[in-house]
């Protein structure tokens, strides 16, 4: 097969993937009026995601100014850190919050101290808190990321024309502000719709219900295949709404370049400073409390771990290391035929934002149901699912350097007679390594972490680790539970250091 | 030989024309002011700009040719090398695109090597070297890949004089060993004189047909006087 021809069949194959399951489900959808139950679970996934969206942007905001003009020790490793949550598997990041926000926690023996009213972490209020836990760090990289594409000579004739730094916000700033924030809103909006293990764990009951999780209680306990439909059509029509929204707003930056001169921003003293100091504490107490608490308590627990950890941590891994190699082979191949001009693919890559796991999930049960029995296919399809969870953002990751790579040597390549694998072997992929070592580590570490569409299809035999969690939590064994997390948690960062390590090992100097 | 017939390149706000030939052999420079087309000239004829009319060498149409397969070899301006590959690496290419290489093509790339001044570097990096470096070692892979027509797209402009001047003798050099046909596009007049028996004037949507080096200068027409500021 020539290199266009397995693009192309790799770019039907996750339209089918994705279209295919939203087509299925509409097929399916017997009853088109939504009942009241349907109704509450609409209002309340667009409220959550809404107020998530909403309150992670606006305390990211004091927190990017405070890390894009103040310098000290560990800056560098916060802002790594800041990417940390995108790796952490949301099961634990819940864990953790539990820990911390919950019933027997410090804050509500804080609060219990100050004769306040205790905080309940489920319902709104957990899915809300534990949406901004995990999306506060991209909304604060977004947002640090367009401050710094503030050319500094801007401040400096800010600074030379006298403009007091109020003066300098609403000129300087606010602008930038008025540019990245819409798509920084819009992108956590739509992680938000989609993410069903925080409402699975801390939401629940008819009044804290996403559609997502309406489609896995449908389907999974109700057995009402035809509600299950209609919610997933629900949720692709308004997954692909936000999507394209979300594309139309998240642009370039909006200044003419700088001339990339080490100048700083200017960092104002006193009252100022304070306030900075302050912001990145609080960031810092409230990202890394709910991690250090949850190491506490699993580590005690590491000594006796439930019998089932250990087949759930193998299952998980082999699902994780194949979902993350057949993610990169079709990212890279994707990327390598947009550069080259196949541009329609651009498209496909980036269908599965707008298709939730539980969308395709849902398509694929009905595809198959009631031929197959869905506990056996329960591995293979998660392997696929995650894949094509994986592949937007792999495929961001790849593209800009693929772009590179034809720029700047296909020409020489061309003229050397070099083409096919022969071509990948030789110049695609020792270019490529970094980028695709680290995609492939980070789409490894997204199926680790994920409890999505393995919900819908486990049984007894087929559970994954972040599942088996989940049973535990259930049953509330959050001993064994947090031990497990640590063991996930561990397996997870080990999976995506030796895929970046072999990115950078392999990577061309 | 080497034939342009009614050659065309029509691109956005930008045509360029060809008719002419040049004898087996040949060395020529193509000269002419920046953006009139001198480095469009020569992507066409290696095969990465679309065109109209017929390029042949030797009476086979070079239009079903991938660029890898033309009979020519093409410098470009920089990124010769594949900064990843070592020296020795970069050269097999020429012999084996799949850098499949047995012992007997190590020894001729150890050769070519010592033929273009840098013995014994063949595990360097293109990074480890420097701009004349480099471009010797992209002159020694034409030199393996031994196809008759080489197309020099100012690969030396970054050298300082000297330098230039030295990598245009041993151009020269090679292209008489090998009996190779050159056309090297050039913005200097004193690297025609000093390399190119006859120079092809590209201005205004014109490629013209070559003409003898010497003559060109001594009586130029208009548009030349206007670019050499004479």
């Amino acid at each position: 097969m020539t290199a266009r021809a397995t693009a192309a069949f790799f770019g039907l194959a996750v339209a089918a993937l994705t279209l295919g399951s939203a087509a299925l489900t509409a097929g399916h959808a017997t009853d088109w009026s939504l009942g009241p139950a349907d109704g509450a679970a609409l209002r309340f996934t667009l409220w959550q995601a809404g107020l998530s969206a909403l309150i992670s942007c606006l305390l990211a905001i004091p927190l990017a100014r405070a890390l894009a003009r103040r310098r000290f020790a560990g800056r560098a490793l916060l802002i790594r850190l800041l990417a940390a949550p995108f790796l952490l598997p949301v099961v634990v990041a819940v864990l953790g919050l539990l820990a911390v926000f919950g019933r027997a926690g410090p804050v509500n023996a804080a609060l219990t101290g100050l004769c306040l009213p205790p905080l309940s972490i489920f319902g709104l209020h957990g899915v809300v808190l534990a949406h901004v836990f995990l999306n506060l760090p991209l909304a604060t990289r977004m947002i640090l990321q367009s401050w710094q594409s503030i050319p500094a000579e801007r401040f400096r004739l800010a600074e030379a024309l006298g403009m007091p730094p109020g003066a300098q916000f609403r000129h300087l700033e606010l602008p930038m502000l008025r540019g990245v924030l819409p798509g920084a809103m819009a992108t956590v909006f739509l992680l938000c719709l989609t993410s069903f293990a925080v409402a699975l764990t801390l939401g629940g009951g008819p009044r804290a219900s996403t559609i997502e999780l309406s489609i896995y209680q449908a389907l999974r306990f109700e057995f009402d295949l035809g509600r299950a439909a209609l919610l997933a059509t629900m949720q692709f029509a308004l997954c692909a709404a936000v999507t394209l929204a979300t594309l139309r707003l998240t642009t370039g930056a909006v200044f003419g370049p700088g001339l990339g001169r080490g100048l700083e921003i200017p960092r104002p003293g006193g009252w100022r400073c304070g306030l900075d100091a302050v912001a990145l504490g609080l960031a810092c107490a409230f990202l890394l409390g709910p991690l250090i608490a949850i190491t506490a308590r699993g580590l005690p627990a590491l000594t006796e771990m439930p019998p089932g950890v250990w087949p759930a941590l193998a299952r998980s891994v082999a699902v994780a290391i194949g979902s993350a190699l057949l993610a990169a082979t079709v990212g890279l191949c994707l990327a390598l035929s947009v550069a080259r001009g196949q541009t329609w693919l651009e498209v496909t890559a980036m269908l599965p934002l707008s298709a939730s796991g539980l969308v395709i999930g849902t398509g694929l049960f009905l595809a198959v149901h009631p031929a197959i029995k869905p506990e056996t296919l329960a591995l293979p399809v998660t392997l696929a699912v995650n894949a094509a969870m994986a592949l937007p953002y792999l495929f961001r990751l790849l593209l800009p350097e693929t772009r590179t790579l034809l720029a700047d040597y296909g020409r020489l390549s061309d003229s050397l007679g070099l083409s096919g694998l022969n071509r990948l072997r030789l110049v695609a992929l020792p270019r490529l390594a970094r980028p695709l070592g680290f995609g492939t580590g980070l789409a490894a570490a997204l199926s680790m972490g994920d409890l999505g569409v393995i919900a819908l299809f486990a049984g007894e035999r087929t559970e994954t680790l972040p599942l088996l969690i989940q049973h535990l939590m259930g049953a509330y064994r959050m001993e064994a539970a947090a031990g497990a997390a640590l063991v996930l948690v561990a397996a997870s960062l080990a999976l995506f250091w030796a895929f970046d390590r072999w990115g950078a090992k392999h990577a061309a100097a | 030989m080497l034939r342009l017939e009614h050659l065309e390149v029509h691109q956005e706000r930008f045509h360029l024309t060809a008719d002419w030939t040049v004898p087996k052999g040949a060395k020529v420079a193509v000269i002419g002011p920046s953006g009139a087309g001198k480095s469009t000239l020569l992507m066409a004829l290696a095969g990465f700009v679309p065109h109209n009319g017929r390029v042949t060498w030797d009476g086979q149409d070079l239009a079903t040719l991938a660029p890898g397969d033309r009979p020519l070899s093409i410098l470009f301006q920089d990124q010769n090398l594949f900064p990843h590959l070592s020296l020795a690496q970069n050269l097999g290419l020429g012999i084996s695109p799949r850098l499949q290489l047995s012992a007997s093509d190590h020894a001729r790339i150890e050769q070519t090597l010592d033929r273009v001044g840098l013995s014994g570097m063949g595990g360097r990096k293109p990074s480890q070297l420097s701009g004349g470096q480099i471009g010797r070692a992209a002159l020694a892979r034409a030199l393996l890949r031994a196809r008759p027509i080489l197309l020099l797209d100012e690969p030396f402009a970054a050298l300082g004089p000297a330098l230039k001047a030295e990598m245009l003798d041993l151009v020269t050099e090679a292209a008489n060993e090998t009996g190779a046909t050159v056309l090297m596009v050039t913005h200097d007049p004193a690297d025609a004189r000093r390399f190119a028996e006859v120079t092809v004037l590209v201005a205004n949507g014109v490629a013209a047909a070559p003409q003898p080096t010497t003559d060109l200068f001594t009586n130029p027409p208009a548009v030349l006087r206007e670019y050499l500021g004479t």
